[in-house]
């Protein structure tokens, strides 16, 4: 056939062109809308305003994460105890009651299913291949590793989706990001996303939807995809794809929301459909070689900020762009560190394994396998292990991770995004360091003056034990 | 919305490049379930500073930011743009927005003016002792010297400011559309439905109210 060799994004875009228009901005119709506390009590209240109600609650899901607090949620006598934060209270209770008059779906804080918002939609079987998906939150780029179009709208856009099921959006420039190779010992998804980042910076991917490629993100498990799909926007691009495949589907199947029986044989098919065809093209291509990939860190206060472990806090002089001088010199002054300064002298007060990024079970999985039989090390203050579901931490109890941590000294907490964002109680005290395996390294993001430095679980629990940034390598033997 | 053509007055001159949501609100100003009152929390690490820009009384309640490139990343939260107008800025100028927080600025009648690094230096200049003007019918940004900087817009945006058109409105108007491809696609997409069988599911987990 002569028809014109099509990449992933434009399959699933023109599947979901409801209108286009003359300036050739489309109507683009929404398959699946998830809804958290932060970003949706404005659109609810404009619905109401207006006297508008939700179109398709049955395409909608909604359950509170940001604010949570991540201590216990339920009495020994299963009795749920108050929020303290009376704000945090009021947008928990605005979600309840809002969802209970729209007829959402909802998963509340003491649900088993309870979890973040982009590690819920995936494990539900909410988020499928050749969707379009969205949610008021940046971190929807996640959905994308299964092959879904997925990004983060502003509380309007919530409101629109709400109301008419559909965005008017224009189309994105491709780029294609392609990770050949093999990954070499303790390097992980989440290094992997982070030397992309430092290659094509924060800004290097605005306007652009990013699809993953290459051998590196084809053996990646679906959770590692979902790492690296999670920080497409911490480098500019509003969504990240992966080509759903046989791991894809394998991971689907049986999950409560996605179809099943006829519907399922049906679905698949379509899927295989997708991938990007032979001699298709992309506006930009970028490629990595995974034999470069060392397990990788952040220096300072913007996720394009990246170094290896084995590397030195760089001095602002060597950066060519004065813009970017300026900037590493306010970042090093935010850190506190001193220029060629090895990254591994740099001691930590504050673990953090957690957030959409990295809080699935394989995460908990390579966190435990660095602690197992270690101690969190006397400096640190706190070392929090944040399970990105409820269901994600009744497995890992299942499996004795949770033995394993808190052994080791670390604390056990309930799901939610915890200490990724400075929203609830979980935060980092101001002039002290975290490893963090969140996703966010800005000013202020774990709380004010706190410092961050973005890592993979493995390379967190490795900063745990040794109280310092640490070559997780040095402790894996092998 | 209230319909804008064009905002004039004095402008910050900023030009700080990066800016994020972060800094723009920070994130314990989201717990609001309103969109007013944000205007408070604007810049609030910025604001620490005695001297800063955004209480400098030569500067203070300009209705224009100038800013510079990659203006408002990071989150998607749309409080940056209430937080904005709720301080008085009805326009920013900057030579680059991140994509999400254009379309917010927009939908909440907040102008995003793109301009190259040059005017943005020259406007700075300008800015530091008088107004500029922003025209959305001439798509021009003017000083009351001889500075003239045509910009470019969507125009089906710049429609909707300068009539303060509501989307959603516009969108439900548009109704037989969105019927007609939703079953077009239960047909040729079956699956995409969900089945909402546990009834209960609504309601799962306690309520704390
Ligand atoms: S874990 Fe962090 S990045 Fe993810 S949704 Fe929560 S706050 Fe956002």
């Amino acid at each position: 056939m002569a028809s014109k060799p099509l990449t992933l994004y434009e399959k699933i875009w023109a599947a979901h062109v409801v209108e286009r228009r003359p300036d050739g901005t489309c109507l683009i119709y929404i398959d699946r809308h998830l809804v958290h506390e932060v970003t949706s009590p404005q659109a609810f209240e404009g619905l109401r305003a207006n006297g508008r109600s939700v179109r398709r609650p049955d395409l909608t899901l909604a359950v509170p994460d940001h604010n949570l607090p991540t201590t216990a949620r339920m009495d020994a006598q299963g009795r749920p105890l108050p929020i303290a934060d009376a704000q945090s209270a009021q947008q928990l209770a605005a979600l309840e009651r809002n969802v209970a008059e729209f007829g959402i779906d909802y998963f509340g804080a003491t649900a088993p299913e309870q979890g973040i918002v982009h590690v819920v939609g995936p494990e539900q079987g909410f988020t499928l291949p050749g969707t379009t998906l969205v949610c008021g939150d940046s971190h929807t780029s996640a959905h994308g590793a299964l092959g879904a179009l997925a990004f983060g709208i502003g509380t309007s856009e919530v409101e629109h989706v709400l109301a008419t099921q559909t965005l008017l959006l224009s189309p994105s420039k491709t780029m294609e990001v392609r990770v050949d190779g093999t990954l070499g010992h303790g390097v992980s998804a989440k290094d992997v996303v982070l030397a992309i980042i430092g290659r094509i910076g924060a800004a290097g991917g605005t306007g652009y939807v990013i699809e993953y490629t290459g051998d590196v993100i084809r053996n990646l498990s679906i959770e590692g995809r979902l790492t690296v799909s999670n920080m497409s926007i911490e480098g500019g691009a509003r969504a990240g794809l992966i080509a759903p495949d046989e791991a894809t589907y394998a991971y689907l199947k049986g999950r409560p929301m996605a179809p099943a029986g006829e519907a399922w044989a049906q679905a698949v098919a379509w899927w295989r459909t997708l991938p990007t065809d032979p001699g298709a093209t992309y506006d930009r291509v970028v490629t990595l070689e995974a034999s470069d990939i060392a397990p990788s860190l952040t220096w300072g206060t913007s996720p394009e900020d990246v170094v290896p472990i084995t590397g030195v806090v760089p001095d602002p002089e060597s950066f060519a762009d004065p813009a970017k001088r300026e900037a590493a010199r306010k970042s090093l002054d935010y850190m506190g560190l001193a220029p060629g300064t090895r990254m591994q002298d740099i001691a930590v007060e504050n673990i953090f394994i957690g957030s959409c990024t990295n809080s699935r079970i394989e995460d908990l999985r390579a966190a435990a396998a660095v602690v197992n039989g270690r101690r969190v090390a006397d400096g640190v203050r706190q070392a929090l292990i944040v399970p990105g579901s409820g269901l994600v931490k009744r497995q890992a109890e299942a499996e004795g991770l949770d033995r394993i941590f808190i052994d080791a000294g670390f604390e056990w907490r309930e799901p939610g995004c915890s200490m990724c964002l400075a929203m609830n109680p979980d935060k980092v005290p101001a002039g002290q360091r975290c490893a963090s395996t969140s996703n966010r390294n800005f000013v202020g993001r774990q709380g004010p003056g706190a410092r961050t430095h973005l890592v993979s679980p493995a390379m967190a629990a490795a900063a745990a034990v040794t109280g310092r940034l640490t070559d997780v390598r040095d402790l894996m033997g092998g | 919305m209230e319909p804008v053509s064009k905002v004039e007055g004095g402008a910050y001159p900023w030009g700080a490049k990066n800016i994020d949501t972060d800094i723009i609100i920070p994130a314990h100003w989201l717990k609001t379930v309103s969109r007013e009152g944000l205007g408070q929390g604007a810049f609030e690490a910025v604001r620490q500073d005695p001297d800063n820009l955004f209480d400098d009384p030569a500067h203070a309640g300009s209705p224009i930011l100038i800013a510079g490139e990659n203006f408002g990343c990071g989150s998607s939260r749309e409080h940056a743009a209430w937080a904005l107008k709720d301080m008085g800025i009805r326009a920013v100028i900057a030579p680059s927005y991140s994509d999400i927080f254009s379309g917010n600025a927009f939908k909440n009648g907040l102008v995003a003016v793109v301009l190259p690094q040059p005017a943005i230096d020259r406007l700075i200049e300008v800015a530091k002792t008088d107004p500029v003007t922003i025209d959305l019918e001439t798509m021009t940004v003017t000083t009351p010297f001889q500075d003239r900087f045509a910009f470019e817009m969507d125009p089906f945006r710049r429609e909707c400011l300068m009539e303060g058109l509501d989307e959603v409105g516009l969108t439900l108007a548009r109704d037989t559309a969105i019927s007609k491809y939703e079953s077009e696609v239960a047909d040729a997409r079956p699956w995409l439905k969900r089945e909402r069988a546990d009834e209960s599911l609504a309601v799962a987990g306690n309520r704390r109210t």
